[in-house]
């Protein structure tokens, strides 16, 4: 992975000094468009990621709607088309928000070259969650969007029309799509002190999968379990996006859950900013 | 395969094997550390998959005409057929690194046939405390569930669980098989593979008729355990799916063997080499 996008004629600490602000936000934006431009390049795997959604759709789909009739039409507030969108969109967002933990940063604090990122005039962790966020956002197109329009168009599934709430809803998947790469950032950056982090990203996909509702809706968990999720960010991947968009919940609430995942993106990035700051002092690079 | 080695046929084939595995079992274990949490890992994915199957059951009787106790013995079979699948075979999903990396080609150097050597070439011990959940999860299936039990009952069962490892096992050769022709779309067969190991766990009693087609027949994932399960318990099965298939399961086995080979043929006939 290469922090600056592509040749540039200058470098974009030598911009005009128009502002910090503006500086920060163009060259974020910049890194952004790399990610998405990369991601674009690898087609046959956005092809491959877009069958196994499809795939595992169906198998979701089959099990809950059987659910919900064995449940004579209802399952913890989920009629038969609540559930088919949640099962749909869940897949749809999935190419995007990062369940697994695996990132490019995790293999270069390992090989140590991680020590040129540290060099350069960027945080490594703003920017390597645009990159990567960049790179997410471009599975939208491949993976999310067929995904949508076949839930609507073979697999019944109903969304509202209202602009408001769609726009809410979009706004709440980038939030998702967003806090997963700061979590995953959190993971990669535990290799500052370990090194090696694979048993610590199996361990986040696990948990993360689960308590985001990626087989079951978290709202079907036995109470204490539903309570034990709510106090960890991970709903606000998928069960958040997933209950905006499909308008299951709507008005002030739909704004409260929204609020509630900018507060986790907020306090993850705070985390991840402290664990940088202690890391590079941590950081040993073996080798010349 | 057409190689005496892999049958069996030659007196001490296994000893080299088992010079391999110990050394890649003495590797695997060597990083303590990280080797416990793996094993811990191994046995927490296998505990969520379990409680995911709960959260559903809390509030309903029956999914598909099976009650928790039914599909906690499908699970079981499912979940403990697909691990030891995965520690014998599931490495061969590495060959799209070696493809791209080009490092496929040492494997031609040596005089044994590709499949075998990327068989043996390693043994992925992490697996062993996730076989521990499925044994687990079929042990107590087989409690809480009225069995007539009998000789007949106990040799069904090992036929089922050996037939039911192979199928898997042909699934990950298939698999890699078409890796040759995708490289770098492996997630195109991870929705056969690992949607196939999630699909075994299911009542397939619930699927629509697409998902019949492909993993009751094509992909004969209904037979690995579904199909045994409803058989034993004398359940009716469903629509497409009758009960007495579940008594075919090593054909299941047998087809799934018969299409991996080819499309590993088909595959290495297709590989030109990494060049260099």
């Amino acid at each position: 992975m290469r922090l600056s996008p592509g040749p540039q004629r200058r470098g974009p600490e030598q911009d005009l000094p128009r502002g910090a602000a503006s500086t920060w936000l163009r060259v974020h934006g910049r890194l952004l468009a790399s990610g998405f431009r990369r991601g674009a390049a690898y087609r046959g795997a956005a092809l491959g990621g877009l069958v196994a959604n499809v795939t595992f759709g169906f198998l979701k789909v089959s099990v809950l709607t059987a659910a919900v009739a064995a449940g004579g039409g209802e399952l913890g507030g989920y009629d038969e088309a609540a559930i088919i969108a949640y099962a749909w969109l869940s897949q749809a967002l999935l190419g995007s928000v990062n369940l697994f933990g695996r990132t490019d940063l995790a293999d270069r604090i390992k090989d140590g070259s991680v020590a040129v990122d540290l060099l350069r005039p960027l945080d490594v962790q703003t920017a390597t969650t645009a990159q990567e966020v960049g790179r997410a956002l471009f599975q939208l197109l491949p993976r999310g969007l067929p995904i949508i329009v076949l839930g609507v168009l073979v697999g019944g599934m109903r969304l509202p029309t209202d602009p408001a709430t769609l726009a809410l809803g979009l706004l709440s998947a980038l939030l998702a799509v967003l806090l997963s790469f700061l979590l995953v950032y959190l993971v990669a950056a535990t290799g500052f002190w370990t090194v090696e982090t694979r048993g610590v990203q199996v361990l986040y996909m696990i948990v993360s999968g689960f308590l985001a509702g990626l087989f079951v809706p978290v709202t079907l968990f036995p109470q204490w379990l539903y309570a034990l999720a709510l106090a960890t960010p991970f709903p606000s991947l998928l069960q958040v996006p997933i209950d905006v968009i499909s308008g299951r919940v709507d008005g002030a609430a739909a704004l409260g859950v929204v609020g509630v995942q900018v507060a986790w993106v907020a306090a993850v990035f705070a985390v991840g900013h402290l664990m940088t700051r202690a890391g590079r002092r941590r950081l040993e690079v073996q080798g010349g | 395969m057409a190689d005496p080695a892999l049958r069996g046929g030659r007196t001490g084939w296994w000893r080299p094997y088992r010079a391999v595995l110990a050394s890649r079992v003495r590797a695997q274990t060597s990083y303590r550390g990280s080797f416990a949490l793996d094993l811990a890992s191994s046995v927490l994915i296998g505990l969520v998959e379990l409680a995911e199957i709960w959260v559903l059951y809390r509030s309903v009787d029956a999914l598909g005409g099976l009650d928790l106790a039914a599909v906690l013995l499908v699970f079981g079979i499912a979940d403990t057929a697909f691990s030891t699948a995965d520690l014998f075979v599931g490495h061969v999903d590495t060959l799209p690194r070696y493809l791209r990396a080009g490092t496929l080609d040492v494997f031609y150097l040596r005089p044994q046939p590709l499949l075998a050597q990327l068989v043996t070439s390693e043994i992925s011990v992490r697996r062993v405390t996730r076989i521990g959940v499925g044994l687990t999860a079929l042990v107590v299936g087989l409690a809480v569930n009225d069995i007539a039990w009998s000789p007949l009952v106990v040799a069904f069962l090992v036929v089922v669980l050996v037939a039911s490892t192979l199928t898997f096992a042909g699934l990950f050769v298939a698999a890699a098989g078409v890796q040759f022709f995708l490289v770098d779309a492996s997630e195109m067969t991870n929705a056969v593979v690992y949607g196939g190991r999630y699909a075994a766990t299911q009542p397939a009693s619930v699927w629509g008729k697409p998902l019949v087609a492909l993993f009751g027949f094509a992909v004969p994932i209904a037979f690995t355990a579904y199909l045994p399960v409803v058989a034993l318990l004398g359940l009716p099965g469903a629509e497409w799916l009758p009960s007495w298939l579940g008594w075919l399961a090593p054909l299941a086995a047998v087809w799934t063997w018969a299409v991996a080979l080819l499309a590993w043929r088909t595959g290495v006939r297709h590989y030109q080499g990494g060049g260099g």
